[in-house]
């Protein structure tokens, strides 16, 4: 199995695996910080109901390529991106795009948990209000659904009025997973989302990517190898700003075709 | 002992005394200040004071309660002005306008401001208020207070925004909030004791001003309602009081400082108190 680049003039939608379609796909793209050129000619794809993993030293951009995706860096001047990047076939990198309706289709879970200073009820119903004009009723059954969801239900069902900064840090991790859920993405980005969790929150975390991969793309960053071997079915590993190998996740640890990728996934460098 | 330790000690003691000293020097001048204040203040205290207007010259009774509801109408009026101006404009310095070329600029003169004597700002409003309104008036007062206000709250506004983790607009942005959502719902919300302080501290501030006072409100020895009319107040009052031959004109002019005194303090109180809920979350 090989991996298919989505040149230009290519295919705009190459998968891995020709079974499963492509949800997100980054064409020709180029990413800079101000001078820098901090990702070079990525071409990949992101397959639908899949977890993409991505992996690689600090620095390599992997997190600058997920921001991409829900165009985050657009908050920022003096950060440019060339190229194309299809979400449903639809270059998301045009600059007339409604961003707000991007981010409601393509949800981030952050490193860092952050909750908004609002009790645990508002967390997740702040999201749904932007979109949608539900009942009392309705809105008390898509809170506890999407609490269900980030499998932190049963330990806040009580407490829904406590202040989401309440929470213990592996719990707000999961309070802002229940968030993104709650307002229905079709793709769920996660950028580091258990470096700061302990391992057993770490542990809940990974479960719940695992479950949600039946509703959701996912693509995650991860600084842990153990954790993308784990959760993911295709990982990327880049180095340098640039993709050095994209494959199955099984076979990109056990037979990695790039010398680069053999040693960093056996600890020589990183 | 080893000598180099034991001349470190020394110098650590010898440092050491100098900066209670000095801190000692510093506090007893406020507590003698405080001391005369309430020492003189309290015995003239009486419901009087809140009952009665400011007394012509030689009466032996009256209170302050022109001076006071004048105090309060043009200190609510400046802030109800300045808070709100302030805070939009902070608003622009650490959100909107954070990578502007504009906003730089701002800052500086808003620094500029907000070290300017208020005696300026007074002699400001006299020129750009009273002249053409053809007198003084409780506007005029209220608009210098305005100008007071505004620097301050901009500052706070812009320090408590900063404070504010970018991690957190970011998560907002990335569950699809427009900008100004972002800013009124998270940051605001994540911002709101440290907004509130900024407007005590600048009420706080305002309240005993009297040099901008001087040139726009004036006073009036009457109560009176009148926004385009001259109008008492505390701080003028003390001015005006303190300067006379009169015994009870002094006596009231102590209460009126202590009254100030005590409303600042509370305001500091009240500040303090939601700062201290702010870092405990």
């Amino acid at each position: 199995m090989t991996v298919v680049a989505a040149g230009a003039s290519g295919p705009a939608l190459a998968v891995i695996d020709p079974d499963v379609p492509a949800k997100v796909a980054a064409c020709n793209l180029n990413f800079y910080y101000g001078q820098h050129h901090a990702l070079k000619n990525i071409n990949l794809s992101i397959a639908t109901n899949r977890v993409t993993a991505f992996i690689g030293p600090s620095g390599c951009g992997k997190s600058t390529l997920l921001r991409i995706f829900n165009r985050m860096y657009d908050l920022y001047p003096g950060q440019r991106v060339e190229g194309r990047v299809l979400l449903d076939n639809a270059n998301i990198l045009d600059p007339k795009l409604d961003l707000n309706l991007l981010r409601a289709r393509v949800g981030m879970v952050f490193q860092k948990p952050t909750p908004f200073p609002m009790t645990i009820y508002e967390n997740i119903a702040f999201g749904i209000r932007l979109y949608e004009k539900l009942s009392k009723s309705e809105m008390d059954g898509r809170v506890e659904k999407a609490l269900r969801d980030g499998a932190l239900w049963n330990e806040v069902k009580d407490k829904l009025n406590a202040s989401g900064l309440s929470l213990s840090g592996g719990q707000q991790q999961r309070l802002c997973i229940a968030r993104t859920v709650a307002v229905r993405p079709e793709v769920i980005l996660f950028d580091e989302p258990c470096s700061a969790l302990d391992p057993i929150s770490t542990a809940k975390v990974e479960e719940l990517i695992a479950e949600l991969k039946t509703h959701y793309t996912i693509a995650i960053v991860t600084h842990n190898m153990q954790q993308a071997a784990r959760v993911s079915d295709y990982t990327s590993f880049m180095y340098l700003g640039e993709m050095i190998e994209f494959g199955p996740t099984n076979k990109l640890f056990t037979s990695p075709s790039d010398r680069r990728t053999q040693d960093y996934i056996t600890g020589r460098f990183g | 002992m080893n000598p180099i330790y034991a001349s470190r000690r020394r110098r650590d003691f010898v440092v050491r005394t100098l900066c209670f000293v000095a801190a000692a020097f510093g506090v007893s001048w406020l507590g003698l200040i405080l001391f005369t204040l309430f020492y003189n203040g309290l015995a003239g205290m009486s419901w009087q004071l809140f009952t009665q207007n400011t007394p012509p010259p030689g009466a032996s009774e009256g209170g302050l309660l022109n001076a006071l509801i004048g105090s309060i109408i043009m200190t609510v009026i400046g802030v109800g002005v300045g808070a709100p101006i302030g805070m939009f404009a902070g608003t622009y310095l650490a959100e909107y306008g954070k990578h502007d070329r504009l906003a730089p600029v701002i800052r500086f003169i808003n620094d500029i401001l907000l070290s300017a004597p208020s005696i300026i700002i007074g002699l400001f409003i006299y020129g750009a208020i009273v002249v053409p309104m053809g007198g003084f008036s409780a506007l005029a007062g209220s608009l210098a207070l305005a100008v007071i206000v505004i620097p301050v709250v901009v500052r706070t506004t812009e320090d408590m925004l900063n404070l504010v983790p970018n991690s957190l607009r970011e998560a907002a942005s990335a569950l699809g909030l427009p900008r100004s959502l972002v800013i009124k719902r998270i940051a605001y919300r994540a911002a709101r004791a440290g907004l509130i302080t900024g407007v005590l501290l600048a009420t706080a501030r305002v309240a005993g001003e009297t040099a901008p006072l001087l040139f726009t409100a004036l006073s009036n020895q009457f109560f009176s309602l009148d926004l385009t009319n001259p109008v008492a107040n505390l701080p003028v009052t003390i001015n005006n009081f303190v300067q006379s031959p009169y015994a009870y004109w002094k006596q009231l002019a102590w209460s009126a400082a202590l009254l100030i005194t005590l409303a600042v303090l509370a305001l500091n109180i009240g500040a303090r108190l939601l700062g201290s809920e702010r870092t405990a979350k």
